[in-house]
């Protein structure tokens, strides 16, 4: 490019700050004065913070159980059998049965786990229309192009809620009992299935479409249901704060996972006498084997866990604070005695701050 | 650029060769002849490059012709027609972007070039058509037409005049605006149509022009005009360059003048001239094509490697097509190949923001504005010609801190060039001049001072001879009253030396004043004038390197007087009165003098016929005239008289010492290439400390050279022995020898034109190879070379030498003349002065200062920064690309490789143009990691860039790896974080988006705040955009996730950013990423400061650098 940078009238170059390269500015350096009480601080700081992340994390309480169904892991193998070659899932049943020799400090969470299930497949994941599950008609009638081929049904019907995301909606479902008194009946533990979706995706981003004569059913009159799903979408629950489109398992379903190995909140436990934690005694699971995973060589697993502060049990986050804490007073130690080291070898004054 | 629309409005193009014929008025000249008038380009001006019609496609189709548009330009063709994993608006909208601003700024220039080229073709002029006078714009006038300018107007075209309505048929023109020389020039008309002075008899006159096609060279026309006054055989005349009016040039003086128009609108010498400078190309450039291509390849591998693994991946059925992911029927029936295809097209789509669109804007935008600093510094104000420094290109802002090699010239950028008379030699007698010129006049009546005195007329024939031989004008000026005249007169010259010539010969009695119709009139000590006919002038050149005028003298005797350059006039005078003369002639050269001879020669009458002749012919002549006046100049300047000799100081520059001084300690090679002969360019180079008193001189020159029986051996000899000198000297030929310059005996070379040429062009075939080749290693291995007698060619040719060196070293020119321009043309870097000699050098110039001593802070402190800071911003986009898509790439190992993007398409567009364009643009704009007094103060900081040092394999291996490891804490340290049930406390989990969202943040803040550890000068300007780029991330993450946005087809990010921030295991998770990113830099910065502080030594301290220190009070 060329061009005069200097036009004719303006000859004397403007004597400011910003021309003459003279802004004031400060012109920091990382001196030892200044950085090494900084690491010995942030090290300190990171340590303490290690420490009580580490042992929030240590106090959570994790039971989980792989009920696949591989061969010889109890009584889930059968339902993994019959799951074999993707037959259409019948209604098996399992149990998982554990004891607690002590209270399972509470709230407690239940959560189910799917290995090598890949929700964040980037096909799979653009696979749905929003606009439909914000309870758009028009969108209900005409899902994007993206749902296919769970767009339409074989007959031609659009499919509510359309793609592969909402038809390979979880739908094993489990129950808890507890046997009070040992030896005495089972008692069935109150899941909690609400509170489980982001407020916002419950709340904003998904709606069921405008009722007809006060019917779910009827809005819903003219689309088919996902092709593995034994029923429609407004009959995923009884309660009709909860069914359709604002199911909260199907809403949490949505919410597709990071990484192919993930959980999902199934439900909280914060009814009754469990609202502290699971007391001591037997319990059992009661399983309802849906789902096959077997087929993609996946796992599911059902995982009891209490939450903290933090979140979830997760060691890493105070490990990692307690290392990089050590480090940096290990460094701050290194760099003192280098420092004190030069110092001595070039022994002029030095304009510390 | 011009010559395409050279070529496009001359539809009918001849060729350059040839002549044209212009018939005057365009009227037929003879009834007989069927006039055919020959088609021309008319007066239009076209300098813009577009039109409104051609601007949309010819801007884009030169947009695109750069590779890296070109680039960005396929990947966006590939996500249009591909389905991809990211929307076509990811990269369409940054290239539309830059697009867009690149042809506003290209549009706006040319919206520009348009108006100025309005302004000259829409201006008015008066044409003669039927003995009238016509008011015509500029841009209607056509080739043969007759056009009339009034006094102080600039003319339209190139005219040849015809009349200047006075009686001596001149006129006087200013060349300001074409090559800067503001002294009015004198161009005359031919005699035989100076009469006609009235639309009339201009109408009347029947004439052709026979001229050479269009040529660019402002000082060359050969013409001839054949008047037909009704006699039958027309009268032919020569035309010349004093006929030539040229276009931009202003007419002073003169009343009003006529000219035909011969060359027009695109074909004039000014437009011919302004043809596009050839492209030079920064060193930086080439190493960001390097990276470029490096990057290119790991995006090609990296996109490879994914492809592969992810068929690898596949060929088991249920991870290519699980019961949950069914594809569609015409998935499934796609070709295998042509999947693959699509599949690789889609993986480079998605990693291709590797390579940023915005880093070639930011780049141009940092040299655009950063050259701003050139021209804004008001260090490079001189106040005596009330300009500062110029930028021409800002391509090369950075090559400046990265010269090795200073080429400069002498007279004008080492030295003054305002010259004074001191002293002179008459045949052997030395007169030394009286300095003050007010005592001058007083002494008028008295011979000069003298030691011994010659013959009282010997002297005075001494003195005309300096007022006659000289084409010095006298400037007049018009409020000055006749009376006054003679008290000041102003003398006004192309050369220097002339002046001071003429103003020495008027201390001694002997006044110039001036030229009247070819007489010159001259005062002598008597206060008699004298006149003089003025028949001939022999003008100078510098290839004869002398000057002659042959004038009749009020006695009508017939005198050549010649002065020039003592090797271009002791060959043609008697031998005998060589000797005396030659003595002082070389002492005064020693002294730093430049010395002229001055020589005389009576012309018999008959002989003057005969000469009076030849010249007439030789001017007449179309073809070769230049060769043809050469060789007649030489026949007539022989067997003349000696009288004597002339001193001339040239002072030198301010500082000039001082500045060679401190290029010297920065490690750069100070070669100084002059026309001057070697004793006044050593004597120079010894007063500006080119060479030490210490240094060791080796002279490769004519004199040494010719002690032996042949040239080409003795040079032989002496280069051999030479280099046994330098090589015992360097024993090892170690890359430190800037280091050794310091401690070993300093080597100087001094080498003249003919021998230069002697190795250049030796004849031996297997000699002239090693004779070069041996030189070079000699001057390797010199502090400082002088090359003196050198022709403007020879000059460009030992840039050209040296810039084809191993390892290319960039070199940079310095010149003022216009014999500098060829070698400011051939380096790296050309450097003008406004100097005296007028404005081409600095016109041809990259950038161009008022003085020498500007170039020590051009290079030491704003060279050095801009190198620093261009580097640190090549370098600081690579590694934050690399940081950002390098999560991407892991990202799809855990996705069963399907392209799934990590971040948002939102993220992926604004990442680099708005969350991390500013800081980096501030930092390269305002960086000072050092401050400007230091640079300047201490050249040896210059040697720590050389050598492109921040740009090579060590800075850019560390930088990428630095990336790399950042990239992989940053994805798997939030795979670690989210291996767990839920991050909140209320048990809720995350999607991917949050996943993404994560390492984003944590991205961003890592490299802004990289950038900002990185940061040596904090402005305002700084802590606003760094702290206000983080503040717009939050501020439009918290916008972007807060809408639902009916325009998307999905709603990924609904509030994804918020709920991310809601749960504190988030933000220790982003603070640990964000600190174990940048651990190893603050480690390293430390142990660097520490490095620094055990290497400094008492004499050698860098104040500013080791504590926190506010410059200025005022700190933001």
């Amino acid at each position: 490019m060329t061009w005069s940078a200097t036009t004719p009238g303006a000859h004397q170059p403007d004597n400011t700050a910003f021309t003459q390269q003279r802004l004031p500015a400060w012109q920091p350096l990382l001196s030892a004065g200044i950085t090494l009480p900084l690491f010995f601080c942030v090290g300190l700081a990171f340590i303490g913070l290690g420490l009580g992340l580490f042992y929030s994390s240590n106090g959570i309480k994790e039971l989980d159980y792989d009920y696949t169904g591989d061969a010889g892991t109890g009584n889930c193998s059968l339902c993994a059998l019959a799951d074999q070659d993707r037959a259409p899932p019948r209604n098996c049943s399992c149990a998982w049965y554990f004891s607690l020799p002590e209270l399972f400090q509470g709230p407690v969470y239940l959560y189910y786990e799917l290995t090598n299930f890949y929700q964040n497949n980037r096909r799979y994941g653009v696979s749905r229309d929003d606009s439909q599950l914000s309870g758009l008609p028009s969108s209900l009638r005409h899902p994007v192009n993206e749902c296919a081929p769970y767009q339409y049904s074989a007959a031609g019907r659009p499919i509510a809620p359309c793609g592969a995301i909402a038809n390979s909606l979880f739908n094993d479902s489990f129950t808890l009992w507890h046997q009070r008194p040992a030896g005495g009946p089972y008692v069935e533990v109150p899941l909690d299935r609400t509170g489980i979706a982001w407020w916002t995706d419950y709340h904003v981003k998904f709606h069921n479409p405008p009722l007809v004569n006060g019917s779910l059913a009827l809005a819903f009159r003219g689309t088919a249901q996902p092709p593995n799903w034994p029923q429609p979408v407004y009959k995923l629950s009884s309660d009709p704060n909860n069914t359709g489109f604002i199911n909260q398992d199907f809403v949490v379903w949505m919410r597709t996972a990071a990484l192919p190995t993930f959980r999902k909140l199934y439900a909280r436990i914060r009814q009754g006498n469990y609202s502290t934690g699971l007391p001591r005694g037997a319990y059992r699971v009661n399983i309802t084997y849906n789902y096959p995973v077997r087929a993609f060589g996946g796992h599911k697993r059902i995982i009891f866990t209490s939450i903290s502060w933090m979140g979830g049990k997760n060691p890493f986050l105070g490990i990692a604070y307690l290392v990089v804490g050590s480090l940096c007073i290990l460094t701050g130690f290194v760099m003192l005695v280098v420092y004190i080291r030069y110092q001595d070898q070039n022994d002029e004054d030095e304009d510390e701050e | 650029m011009f010559r395409r629309s050279f070529h496009r409005f001359c539809a009918a193009e001849e060729k350059r060769v040839g002549t044209r014929t212009v018939i005057l008025g365009n009227h037929p000249v003879s009834a007989t002849e069927t006039y055919i008038a020959p088609r021309f380009c008319d007066n239009r001006i076209v300098s813009s490059k577009y039109t409104l019609w051609n601007f949309l496609p010819k801007n884009l189709f030169e947009q695109f012709r750069r590779i890296a548009n070109f680039y960005f330009l396929i990947i966006f063709l590939v996500q249009v027609t591909v389905d991809t994993p990211t929307s076509p608006v990811t990269s369409g909208l940054p290239l539309f972007f830059v697009i867009t601003v690149t042809a506003i700024k290209q549009g706006y220039e040319d919206w520009l070039r348009h108006r100025a080229d309005n302004e000259v073709n829409k201006s008015t002029v008066y044409v003669i058509e039927n003995a009238e006078r016509v008011k015509k714009e500029s841009e209607k006038i056509k080739v043969g037409d007759v056009v009339e300018v009034q006094a102080d107007e600039t003319f339209p075209c190139d005219l040849i005049l015809l009349s200047s309505c006075t009686r001596d048929g001149i006129c006087h023109v200013t060349t300001a605006s074409l090559d800067g020389e503001s002294n009015y020039k004198t161009h005359y008309a031919v005699h035989d149509t100076n009469a006609l002075c009235s639309a009339e008899s201009i109408d009347n006159l029947r004439a052709a022009i026979e001229c050479e096609q269009p040529q660019p060279d402002l000082y060359k026309f050969v013409g001839r005009i054949s008047i037909y006054n009704n006699s039958f055989e027309p009268v032919a005349r020569s035309l010349g360059p004093e006929n030539l009016l040229l276009k931009g040039a202003t007419l002073k003086n003169t009343k009003k003048i006529y000219g035909v128009a011969v060359y027009t609108g695109m074909e004039t010498k000014m437009a011919l001239n302004y043809q596009g400078k050839s492209q030079k190309r920064s060193a930086v450039e080439k190493s960001i094509n390097a990276f470029l291509i490096v990057y290119l390849l790991i995006l090609l591998t990296k996109a490879a490697v994914c492809t592969g693994l992810k068929y690898l991946w596949q060929s088991n059925p249920h991870n290519d097509e699980p019961w949950y992911n069914q594809k569609t029927q015409k998935e499934r029936d796609t070709f295998k190949v042509l999947k693959i295809f699509t599949d690789f097209l889609s993986f480079m789509v998605l990693f291709n923001f590797i390579i940023p669109v915005s880093m070639y804007v930011t780049v141009e935008m940092q040299k655009f504005l950063g050259s701003f600093f050139i021209s804004w510094d008001k260090d490079f104000y001189d106040e005596d010609i009330n300009e500062g420094a110029l930028v021409n290109t800002s391509d090369l802002n950075e090559e400046l801190g990265q010269v090795d090699y200073v080429f400069t010239d002498k007279t004008g950028t080492l030295t003054e060039n305002s010259m004074e008379f001191i002293e002179c030699c008459i045949d052997g007698y030395k007169y030394k001049g009286v300095t003050q010129e007010t005592d001058g006049l007083s002494q008028t009546d008295g011979p000069v001072t003298y030691l011994e005195k010659a013959d009282k007329n010997r002297e005075e024939l001494f003195l005309r001879a300096l007022c006659l031989c000289h084409t010095v004008e006298i400037k007049i000026n018009d409020t000055v009253d006749g009376a006054t005249e003679s008290a000041d007169l102003t003398y006004v010259s192309s050369s220097p030396d002339e002046i001071a010539l003429v103003k020495g010969a008027k201390k001694y009695g002997f006044t110039f004043l001036g030229i009247r119709n070819g007489h010159m009139k001259v005062e002598n000590q008597r206060k008699e004038i004298e006149e003089y006919e003025l028949l001939h002038t022999l003008s100078f050149d510098s290839v004869r390197r002398r000057m002659s005028v042959i004038v009749k003298t009020p006695a009508g005797d017939i005198l050549l007087f010649c002065k020039g350059a003592d090797s271009a006039v002791f060959p043609r005078v008697q031998n005998h009165e060589v000797a005396p003369i030659k003595v002082h002639v070389e002492q005064n050269a020693v002294d730093g003098y430049r010395t002229l001879c001055i020589a005389f020669k009576e012309i018999t009458p008959d002989d003057y016929e005969r000469i009076d002749r030849q010249l007439i012919e030789a001017k007449m002549a179309l073809q070769d005239r230049e060769e043809k006046m050469d060789k007649v100049f030489d026949d007539i300047e022989t067997n003349m008289n000696l009288i004597g000799a002339t001193a001339v100081e040239d002072k030198l520059q301010d500082q000039a010492a001082e500045t060679i001084e401190a290029l010297h300690a920065a490690g750069l090679k100070v070669w100084v290439l002059t026309g001057d002969k070697m004793e006044t360019a050593k004597s120079t180079c010894y007063a500006c400390r080119l060479f030490q008193t210490s240094t060791e001189i080796l002279e490769l020159t004519t004199k040494t050279v010719e002690d032996g029986e042949r040239k080409e051996d003795r040079l032989h000899e002496l280069l051999i022995e030479y280099r046994k000198k330098l090589l015992h000297e360097f024993p090892k030929n170690s890359r430190s020898l800037k280091k050794a310059w310091t401690e070993h005996q300093e080597y100087g070379l001094i080498i003249d034109g003919s021998t230069l040429s002697l190795i250049l062009n030796s004849t031996q075939d297997s000699g002239s190879n090693s004779y070069k080749s041996i030189f070079l290693q000699i001057c390797m291995k010199c502090t400082a070379v002088l090359c003196c007698r050198m022709a403007p060619l020879q000059k460009a040719q030992i840039v050209r030498m040296v810039k084809n060196l191993k390892g290319s070293p960039i070199t940079l020119s310095i010149g003022d003349g216009a014999n500098d321009v060829s070698m400011i043309l051939e380096s790296h870097v050309g450097i003008g002065i406004k100097g005296k000699e007028g404005r081409q050098a600095a016109r041809n110039s990259d950038y161009s200062v008022p003085k020498f001593k500007h170039l020590k802070k051009l290079l030491l402190a704003h060279g050095h920064l801009y190198y620093m800071r261009i580097a640190h911003l090549v370098q600081y986009f690579f590694y934050k690309n690399l940081c950002f898509i390098l999560p991407q790439f892991l990202y799809q190992f855990f996705c069963g490789f399907s392209q799934q993007p990590l971040y948002d398409a939102a993220y992926l567009t604004m990442y680099n143009i708005c969350f991390t364009s500013l800081p980096i643009l501030a930092y390269s704009l305002l960086e000072q990691h050092i401050n400007i007094d230091t640079l300047t103060s201490d050249p040896r900081l210059y040697m720590k860039i050389s050598g492109n040092a921040m740009l090579q394999l060590g800075p850019f291996l560390y930088w990428t790896l630095l990336a790399a490891y950042e990239g992989t804490v940053f994805f798997f340290g939030t795979y670690f974080i989210s291996q767990t049930s839920s991050l909140e406390d209320n048990g809720k989990v995350i999607g991917n988006w949050t996943f993404g969202t994560i390492v984003f943040t944590v991205l961003v803040f890592t490299v802004t705040l990289k950038l900002a550890l990185d940061t040596r000068f904090w402005t305002w300007i700084n802590h606003f955009v760094i702290w206000g780029s983080l503040a717009f991330y939050m501020f439009f993450s918290f916008f972007w996730g807060g809408i639902i946005w009916p325009f998307l087809r999905q709603q990924r990010m609904y509030f994804v950013f918020a709920h991310m921030l809601s749960s504190v295991s988030t933000w220790l998770a982003i603070i640990l990423l964000i600190f174990i990113s940048l651990f190893p830099e603050i480690l390293l910065i430390l142990l660097k400061n520490v490095k620094r502080r055990s290497a400094r030594s008492p004499t050698f301290e860098l104040p500013t650098l080791l504590s926190y220190k506010h410059v200025d009070s005022g700190d933001s």
